[in-house]
């Protein structure tokens, strides 16, 4: 089992309150990602679940149990730190081990568990270096290793994939994600790049200066985000967010619309401007389009659109895919 | 990257303090070697066996040149086991102290204590004192049989006080240079403490590392490198320990290499003999360094 519950989690350093108020509830083997922008308090919502930092107030429950006052180490749950903190002068096997070994399982056992871990993780030619004679990933996957061998109910991963340059990034991304479905248990993942939010996880959480915003998959964050924030948060490129007469012609404080739902038409769209500049990607053209008033604006276009910089466009809006937000920046329906 | 051009000119840079640290050391260097040769002592009615006058020197060759006698006299000397012996255990000693005494220092400043910067300040006062003051203050306000501050203690709690100088000189120099060099242990560790991961931390805490495991899978292991550099540095000095035994007269029982060599040459007015002691004694001084370097030199390598 590996249900994590929140309610009403509050933490404030001294005067100034990170989180007011968290409310959340984690079923058994969901992958779970907080994503939000930098400072926003994913990692002290997370150190909380592990218990390395005391609740200001609130409750926090694992399998139903109160654990609030519990050490982290009882709460059965496992830890990957963004710097990896293995332990230098350890070998790789001692520090997968050591845990084991402070629980004062037998060693045979912790053998055992060492070695398929190892072999689990690929690190069995390596079990006999130390961790500066291994590169990044071998780091990383050392630092997973030490969390599997506990068998946690619950994993938790601070960024844990933001010190790997891009390639091994993803290739990180799909072990994590098969070792999520392999191992059966539950995982709350931290990082602040919506993009592996939106590939890794069975449910989103994005926070906004410490309050939860949304909580839903990722399609649903991403076709029905319920604030501005998430709106502009999620996806990439940004949604278009308008203000002003054109907003409140559709009755909006803001009019939220992605660019592949922005149609480019030959006239009498919705609004008109000129391109400004044109990003080619292959797949797809991202084009910028000055609209004056409604701002500049963000168009998906075909991969071999032939527009130029300076041309005039009519943009249409599609319909049923704009979202409208009220002055507080909330969805209206 | 250095490209060849800069090599030279950094080379070319560096020249002239180069050779002046050279001729630095080796001159005076080269007169001990050179003096150590002679039969050159100040009480000779004849002082002519020196540097200064080589014309008599030639012309007295026979009786100033003294071959390696100077050498095995003083290699021979019972003095010279009793001062090895001094120096040895003076070194083993307050490297013991200041080691096990800074590491407790040092994690105790590294807790959030109230007062902590005062106490700080504090511990790292002896180190600004001159060893000359130190063993003044030391002879005469802590460890003075009569007027003594530890006699004080001892006296009122009706044990009788304890003459340190005449009874244990020894273990008197070995306390008061333990004191002198607290500070260096206490610092150069604190600082590595201090720089000890914070992750680290957290990651044993999540691993439920009780702190006496804590202590030794950790802390010893991160402080290996810091305290092999303590051994190192207070090693080199404390071979040369003379103000403090100088001062307070315990040259004739706890008197070491250095004292030694004092004695030789001021005392006894032996120029050759003390300049073959001084020679000696660098001799041990680099052999001592080349077992240290390898023995611990591997804890620093990166
Ligand atoms: N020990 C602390 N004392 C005071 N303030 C803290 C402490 N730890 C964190 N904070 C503050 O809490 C806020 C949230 O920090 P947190 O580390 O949770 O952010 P984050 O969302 O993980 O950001 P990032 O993506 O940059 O890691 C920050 O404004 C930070 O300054
Ligand atoms: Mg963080």
């Amino acid at each position: 089992m590996g249900t994590i519950s929140l309610r009403n989690v509050r933490k404030a350093f001294g005067d100034a309150v990170i989180i007011p108020g968290a409310d959340l509830d984690i079923e058994h083997g969901e992958f779970v990602v907080f994503v939000g922008p930098s400072g926003c308090g994913k990692s002290t919502l997370l150190r909380l679940i592990a218990g390395l930092e005391d609740l200001t107030s609130g409750l926090i429950m694992i399998d139903g149990e109160d654990v609030s006052d519990v050490p982290p180490a009882r709460r059965g749950l496992a830890m990957v730190f963004q710097s990896y903190a293995l332990y230098p002068h350890m070998s790789v096997r001692n520090n997968i081990a050591f845990g084991l070994k402070m629980a004062g399982m037998p060693k045979e056992e912790i053998d055992a568990k060492v070695t398929h871990a190892a072999a689990t993780l690929n690190l069995t030619d390596y079990l006999d270096r130390k961790p500066r004679q291994l590169s990044g990933g071998q780091r990383q996957r050392v630092a997973i290793g030490r969390a599997i061998v506990r068998q946690p109910k619950c994993f938790l991963l601070d960024e844990p994939l933001s010190n790997l340059d891009a390639a091994l990034r993803v290739n990180m991304r799909v072990e994590i994600m098969q070792l999520h479905r392999q191992l059966d248990a539950t995982m709350i993942y931290v990082t602040h790049d919506q993009v592996e939010a939106m590939t890794m996880a069975d449910r989103i959480v994005v926070l906004n200066k410490g309050e939860i915003e949304q909580v839903g998959s990722p399609l649903d964050i991403y076709n029905k985000p319920n604030s501005v924030f998430v709106a502009g948060f999620i996806g990439s490129p940004k949604m278009n967010l308008i203000t002003g007469p054109l907003a409140t012609k559709f009755s909006a404080t803001t009019l939220g619309i992605r660019p592949e739902h922005v149609e480019l038409l030959a006239s009498a769209g919705d609004v008109n401007g000129s391109i400004v500049l044109t990003e080619h990607l292959g797949s797809d053209s991202f084009l910028h389009v000055d609209c004056g008033e409604a701002g500049r604006l963000t168009v998906r276009a075909a991969g071999d659109y032939e527009g130029k910089p300076g041309d005039a466009v009519s943009l249409g809006f599609d319909r049923a895919r704009i979202h409208r937000f009220d002055s507080q920046g909330k969805v209206l329906v | 990257m250095a490209t060849q051009q800069t090599r030279s000119i950094g080379r070319i840079a560096v020249a002239p303090s180069v050779i002046a640290l050279f001729l630095w050391m080796i001159v005076p260097l080269a007169m001990t070697i050179w003096f150590s040769f002679l039969r050159y002592n100040l009480l000779d009615p004849n002082p002519a066996c020196s540097l200064m006058t080589p014309g008599a020197l030639m012309d007295e060759a026979n009786r100033c040149l003294a071959g390696t006698s100077n050498y095995t006299y003083f290699l021979t000397d019972p003095a010279f086991f009793k001062a090895m012996r001094n120096s040895l255990m003076l070194v083993f000693w307050v490297l013991v102290i200041s080691v096990t005494g800074g590491t407790m220092l040092a994690l105790l400043l590294d807790q959030a204590i109230y007062g902590r910067n005062f106490v700080r300040l504090l511990v790292i006062a002896p180190f600004f004192v001159m060893p000359t003051v130190s063993a003044l203050v030391w002879k005469n306000m802590m460890m003075h049989p009569v007027q003594g501050f530890l006699a004080w203690i001892t006296k009122s709690l009706g044990l009788g006080a304890i003459d340190w100088f005449a009874h244990y000189p020894m273990t008197a120099i070995v306390i008061m240079v333990s004191w002198q060099w607290l500070p260096f242990a206490t610092l150069i560790i604190l600082t590595a403490l201090q720089s000890f991961d914070e992750e680290q931390k957290e990651a044993a805490q999540m691993d439920g590392t009780p702190p006496i495991s804590f202590f030794w899978y950790m802390v010893i292991p991160h402080l290996a490198r810091p305290v092999t550099v303590v051994i190192l540095i207070e090693t080199i000095f404390l071979l040369n320990v003379f103000a403090e035994i100088y001062v307070t007269g315990s040259g004739g029982r706890a008197g070491n290499l250095p004292f030694l060599v004092y004695h030789y040459g001021l005392l006894a007015n032996d120029i050759g003999g003390a300049s073959a002691g001084g020679i000696i004694a660098v001799i041990l001084a680099n052999i001592v360094a080349f077992f240290l370097m390898r023995m611990i030199g591997k804890n620093l390598e990166a």
